[in-house]
Parts: C-alpha cells; sequence; structure tokens
C-alpha cells in the first residue's frame, strides 16, 4: 500500500486521473482504491453505504415531509367500537427533520464531489510519476495542511446545529400559516403559503398599523440612542482628560461602574428606582415641590425614560472607546495649533472631533444596529409598556425584537414573528454592509503585519 | 483669562460630581434598600433609620410561604457560567486563531457567515433550538444551556481575531523553521502572548452566561433547575412591590462578584472593547 506506483504506458486512452476520477463518481472512495489508497478508499467507501442506508430509511421520507409538510392531522378514527383520537402528522417537527435531511444530502453532496476531485488530483500525480501518499503520511498532512479546519470542526458543528439550523428553520416559518389559533400541530397541520405572511402584515388593517408604529419607534430609538450614548460618551471622556482636571485615574474608574453592574440587575433596580408611587425619584420630586413624572406608565414619558436609562448604560462604553483614541492623538498637534493661536474650541473642532470620528465611526454604525436589536432595555425596563390599544400583540414602548419575542412566546404567531425577524435582519444587514465596505481593516486586513 | 480658565476648571469639577452621583445613585440605593427593615418599596430617608441582615438570611433560608431555592441557583448559575466559560472560550479562541493565522480554502465565506449570522437577533430562532433541545432529551437541563451557550461562541471571535492579526507572523514562522508543530506555536508562542484577550474573552462569557435569562428561561423548565437570573426576574414579577427588600438583597448579591470583577480586570475589559472596535 506504500509502495510507489509509476504508470509507464500513459498513452493508452483515458490516464490514471480520468479513470480514478470516473471510478468516484461511480462509487465514492473506488477511484482512492483504483489509485491504491486502500484505507481512504474504504473510508469514503462505508460513508457512502451510511448515506444511502440513512437516504433510503428515513432521510427521503423526512424530504417528504419537509415539502408536504404532512398530510394527517390529528383526527378521530374508528377503532373497533370506539372512536380514538389519532396523532396525525406534527408538521413543525417534520420540518425541522426535513431540514436536516436538506442539511446532511448537501453534506454529503460537496463530500461527493471533493471525493472525485481528490481521486482525479492523486490520479494525474501518479500519471506525473510521483510518489502516492499512504495512509498514516495522508493523516500527517491532515494535520499540518488542514489544521485550521481541524481547530474549526468543533466551533462549526455547533455553529451549524444551534445557530445555521435554527435560523434557517426560522426563515422558512415565515412562509409557512404556523400561528394560532388554527395552525398549531400537534392539532392541525400546517402549510406553505408563500409570501402571504409578508403581505398579510402590510395590508391587514391591525397588522400593518402596529407594524408601521412599532418600527418607526425602532428607527427614532436607535438613532437617539446611538446619538446620545456617543456623544454623551465623549463629553464625558473630553471632560476627563481637561487640561488640569486631577484624579483622572479615579474619574474613569466611577464611570466605568455602570458598565460593571450587569445590566440585567441595573434595570430591574431602574424599573423600581422610577416606580411612579413608591419609586425614590418621585419622592424626591414630590419633597421638592415638583409632582411625580409617570417615567414609566405615560406613552410619552417611558419612552424618554429608556433613552435615558440607555444613555446611563450606554455612555461609560462609548466614553472607554473615546478615552483610548484621545490618547493616541498627536500631542504636536495641539502645540501646532497654540503657537497659531487656536482657542480651545477651535482645537476641539479641529482637532479632536475629526480625530475621534474618524477612528470611532464604524462603532457608531454598528452601535446603532446594536440599538435594534436592543432587547434587554426595553425588556427589562418597561416590558413595552404602557399597553397600547391600537397594536396588535405590541405596547408603546415596544421595539420590533420585543414584539418579536411577544409573538412568539406569549402570542404563538410564529408566523409573523419570523416575518419581523427577517425584516430585523434585513434592516441590519444593510447597514453593516454599508460599514463593513468601509472598514479599511477588512479591506487591508494582510497589511497589518 | 486664568480666571476664566479657572472657572471652567470648577464647572467641569462640578459636572464630573453630578456625574458620578448619577453612576453611583442606582448601585447605593438598591444596597442600602437590602439592608432596611421591612419589605416596602418607599422609604422615607435614603439611609435607612434600622439596618437589618435579614433578607439576605432570607435568601438561604427556605421559608414556608414562598419557593426560593437561592443557594442552589447560585450554584446552578455558578456550574453553567464557569463551564460555559471555559468551553467558549476556548472554542472561540481557537476559531479566532484559525481565521486570522491561516489562510485556507473557502476563509472568505466563513468570515462572511459569521458576520451575516450575528445580524439575526439571536434569540429568533428560539423555537427551532426548542424543539432540538426537546428531540435530544436535553430540556430541563443545564447542560443543554451550556451547550446553547458554548455553541455560539464562535460566532464572537471578530475580537480575538483582530487581536492575533496584530502578532507578528515573524514569530511562526522562526518557530516553524525550527521545526515546531502548529499545537506547539498555539500552546508555546501564542497563548501566553494572549492573556489580555483571553481574559476579555472569559470575563465577557462568563457574564453572558452569568445574567443571561431569555434562554435560560426557556430551556430549565423546573423551578430548582433555574439560574440566578430567572430567579430574580421571577422575583421581581412576582414579589417586587410585596417583597422589594428581599429583592434587593437578591440583586446584590447577584451583581456583587460580576461588578468586583469588572472593576479589577477593567484594564482588560478596555483592552477588549477597544481592539474589537479599531479592527471591526
Amino acid at each position: 500500500m506504500n509502495r510507489a506506483i509509476t504508470n509507464p504506458n500513459r498513452a493508452a486512452g483515458m490516464g490514471n486521473a480520468g479513470i480514478a476520477a470516473l471510478l468516484s463518481v461511480l462509487v465514492m472512495g473506488l477511484g482512492q482504491m483504483y489509485n491504491r489508497q486502500w484505507m481512504k478508499g474504504i473510508i469514503f467507501l462505508l460513508a457512502e453505504l451510511v448515506s444511502l442506508y440513512l437516504i433510503v430509511t428515513s432521510l427521503a421520507y423526512n424530504l417528504w415531509g419537509l415539502v408536504t409538510l404532512g398530510e394527517q392531522s390529528a383526527h378521530m378514527e374508528k377503532i373497533g367500537r370506539l372512536y380514538r383520537n389519532v396523532p396525525g402528522d406534527h408538521s413543525i417537527f417534520m420540518m425541522i427533520y426535513g431540514l436536516v435531511a436538506l442539511l446532511y444530502i448537501g453534506l454529503l453532496v460537496c463530500f461527493y464531489i471533493a471525493n472525485i476531485k481528490d481521486a482525479y488530483r492523486i490520479g494525474k500525480r501518479r500519471e506525473r510519476g510521483e510518489k502516492v501518499n499512504n495512509f498514516r503520511a495522508t493523516w500527517r498532512l491532515l494535520g499540518n495542511q488542514g489544521f485550521p479546519y481541524v481547530l474549526l470542526t468543533l466551533p462549526a458543528i455547533g455553529v451549524l446545529v444551534f445557530t445555521i439550523l435554527p435560523i434557517i428553520f426560522m426563515i422558512l416559518m415565515a412562509f409557512t400559516n404556523y400561528s394560532a389559533p388554527d395552525h398549531i400541530p400537534p392539532k392541525s397541520l400546517v402549510d406553505w403559503v408563500g409570501l402571504r405572511t409578508f403581505t398579510n402584515l402590510v395590508t391587514l388593517e391591525a397588522w400593518s398599523h402596529t407594524f408601521v408604529g412599532v418600527f418607526t419607534w425602532t428607527i427614532i430609538w436607535a438613532v437617539v440612542a446611538t446619538v446620545t450614548t456617543y456623544f454623551g460618551g465623549i463629553l464625558v471622556a473630553l471632560l476627563i482628560e481637561q487640561q488640569g482636571i486631577k484624579f483622572k485615574g479615579f474619574w474613569r474608574t466611577l464611570f466605568i461602574l455602570p458598565y460593571a453592574i450587569p445590566q440585567f440587575i441595573s434595570l430591574l433596580v431602574m424599573r423600581n428606582l422610577l416606580n411612579y408611587q413608591f419609586g425614590p425619584v418621585n419622592q424626591y420630586l414630590r419633597m421638592m415641590g415638583l409632582g411625580g413624572v409617570p417615567w414609566l406608565n405615560d406613552p410619552f414619558w417611558a419612552k424618554v425614560t429608556v433613552i435615558m436609562v440607555n444613555m446611563w448604560i450606554g455612555i461609560p462604553v462609548s466614553m472607554i472607546l473615546v478615552l483610548g483614541v484621545l490618547t493616541a492623538i498627536p500631542r504636536d498637534l495641539y502645540e501646532a495649533a497654540e503657537v497659531d493661536g487656536a482657542t480651545g474650541f477651535q482645537k476641539f473642532r479641529n482637532i479632536t472631533m475629526p480625530f475621534v470620528l474618524f477612528q470611532t465611526a464604524p462603532i457608531l454604525i454598528m452601535q446603532f444596529a446594536g440599538n435594534i436589536n436592543n432587547f434587554n432595555v426595553i425588556f427589562l425596563l418597561t416590558n413595552g409598556l404602557p399597553a397600547n390599544g391600537d397594536y396588535a400583540y405590541a405596547g408603546s414602548t415596544d421595539l420590533l425584537v420585543t414584539w418579536l419575542y411577544k409573538l412568539t412566546l406569549d402570542n404563538q404567531r410564529y408566523n409573523f414573528a419570523s416575518a419581523i425577524g427577517i425584516i430585523i435582519f434585513i434592516i441590519i444587514a444593510a447597514f453593516s454592509l454599508y460599514n463593513y465596505r468601509r472598514s479599511r481593516s477588512f479591506k487591508e486586513e494582510d497589511m497589518i503585519q | 483669562m486664568k480666571q476664566k480658565r479657572r472657572f471652567k476648571l470648577a464647572l467641569s469639577y462640578v459636572l464630573l460630581v453630578l456625574i458620578a452621583l448619577v453612576c453611583i445613585y442606582p448601585a447605593l440605593w438598591i444596597i442600602l434598600s437590602s439592608f432596611k427593615v421591612g419589605d416596602s418599596l418607599y422609604s422615607e430617608t435614603l439611609i435607612p433609620r434600622q439596618l437589618t441582615l435579614e433578607h439576605y438570611m432570607d435568601l438561604f433560608r427556605s421559608q414556608s410561604d414562598k419557593d426560593l431555592p437561592y443557594l442552589k441557583w447560585y450554584w446552578n448559575t455558578l456550574k453553567i457560567a464557569v463551564t460555559s466559560m471555559v468551553l467558549g472560550t476556548l472554542l472561540q479562541v481557537l476559531t479566532a486563531y484559525a481565521m486570522s493565522r491561516f489562510r485556507f480554502k473557502g476563509r472568505q465565506t466563513m468570515m462572511s457567515v459569521i458576520l451575516i449570522l450575528g445580524m439575526f437577533p439571536g434569540f429568533m430562532s428560539m423555537i427551532a433550538v426548542y424543539i432540538i433541545l426537546l428531540q435530544m432529551n436535553l430540556l430541563n437541563s443545564p447542560w443543554a444551556l451550556v451547550l446553547v451557550y458554548t455553541s455560539g461562541a464562535a460566532l464572537g471571535m471578530f475580537v480575538a481575531k483582530g487581536f492575533f492579526d496584530t502578532i507578528p507572523r515573524a514569530l511562526e514562522e522562526s518557530a516553524l523553521l525550527d521545526g515546531a508543530s502548529h499545537s506547539q506555536i498555539f500552546r508555546l508562542i501564542i497563548l501566553p502572548l494572549s492573556t489580555p484577550i483571553m481574559t476579555y474573552i472569559a470575563i465577557t462569557t462568563f457574564t453572558a452566561a452569568w445574567v443571561d435569562f431569555i434562554f435560560a428561561r426557556l430551556i430549565l423548565r423546573s423551578r430548582e433547575n433555574w439560574t440566578l437570573a430567572v430567579g430574580l426576574y421571577e422575583l421581581v414579577s412576582s414579589y417586587s412591590s410585596t417583597e422589594f427588600t428581599l429583592f434587593a438583597a437578591g440583586s446584590v448579591l447577584v451583581a456583587l462578584p460580576i461588578t468586583l470583577l469588572y472593576m479589577f480586570l477593567q484594564r482588560f475589559l478596555v483592552h477588549g472593547l477597544t481592539a474589537g472596535a479599531t479592527k471591526g
């Protein structure tokens, strides 16, 4: 098996490479065996046999399930003299199994193509009269050149099963009628409905009204939340870095505190702090003779409150980032400006600000995208409340994400939730793509070296 | 001129003190509330007239009227967070290392896929994850939670990748010439150099598991399997108006380890944040 094999009669019709490739097309691993790579051939052959067995026994049925989503719903059937409840097809499970089957077959096809290519490549090597690797050498080669693949196998499997598969499933859900009250398995079947969910979202009065309202607020929220935390961070950073301020480290540490407290806790605490009746903030306001503010109970004030609380949480992060940038601004720029008699404000406008903006622009867009998906602040602080009677399953401060969450977990409107998820994705993808194309680090990745 | 300058400085100090107050106040308030006698949210003074440790003791005592296995929750959370931290950090660092140091087929595609996946709201796939775990017979198990946290860890690799990108490649090249294997290079050269970024990833994955309640609530069905985040959220929604001080004590104990960790390891966090920001 580890003998060097040369091929003297290369001229006779098809070369080794062609034959090996053709054999591999017929049966996986056959070409490898023809190339005298027995061990590899046997492994490939086994892979094909196992796959065939799986396809015959279950994968084919699962694929059928993915296409039809089941044909028999739960129903009563006469067994003997009694009517019994017979469980029908569970469309959602069928969909998941079908997806798994599809993924498996996809991977198999990739593997099959790789197998043909491999047979061809080794065959070519034999034609050239080179030595063919034995199994141990192949294995070592895999450990060496394939090292990144070895590293990535485990993470890739995890991501495939717990991220990619669920996301594809979620996307598919938007094209079905999987929704309470009429289409919840196992009681009833779910069917493919094409784009109807999306058109319903836009045309049905109750849904479109909610969608437009929640969408508008999501965008307003994302813009205001990003701008306030970003410029707040710049201001705080500049305040600390001013000439003449003492104990810079002390202030910095103090201001990082909101970032250090787990968001989850600080938000629940804030919720109590701003309680209309008993919260201390209103208590102080009343002591000063001002009426209490309905921080979380009035639709308008609730919106103001979430933005203010978000500033409390978000400014420290921006501050840290800006402080990092500020220390990198060359001192001589300022010195030159001072020689020319620039005022403090002019220095700020013409040196500091452009520098900071240029360095942190990508983060600004990233934070904007993050804020569109900012689930925690809304969910923990207001839970989307105060209620809004005009909305379908949403409150006044609900963002698209929290609406999605409520639609899924509380109301089982899975298809609408998925459609909203896809819309969120499109918005964020558009911004990120724009950001990504601009960012130098991607294009010039190798230039850092 | 000098006077104007002094005025500006004074104003700055006033602002700094004000911001400091705003930063500290919520934390101070919740800590003081946790020592307050009684159970109501309302308090006449900021500093309670009488201090008590009773609420902390209540958390660890079994009581007939409420089902609050706080100690059990703490232990569950610690177990889940530590395991996810170890496994998640490992996976994330390995992924980042592979993406940063090697040029292989499919690399660009993989990076784009990771980027795109990051744009979906994390819990959008909840239903599917739920069904998958149901089928694997893993629902209600803490290990399922670890599995979910860990399997997504690779997606957060960009910060670490940005860091690895800055380590000069000449280091490895000379090691390769000396006959070192890839795993030796990783263990003996790269790992020692990357303590700051490892610390950053470890803290953030630990915290993420410590405070997550979305997946935890979905997966952990029975009360005694809950984590602190789920338990506290429940405590707020069912008891907060009547048992506010108990909630306060509970939150202080949840927040304290993380806050202290963050304050002490600040250096690494700042490092990680800035590295992630400039490298994208």
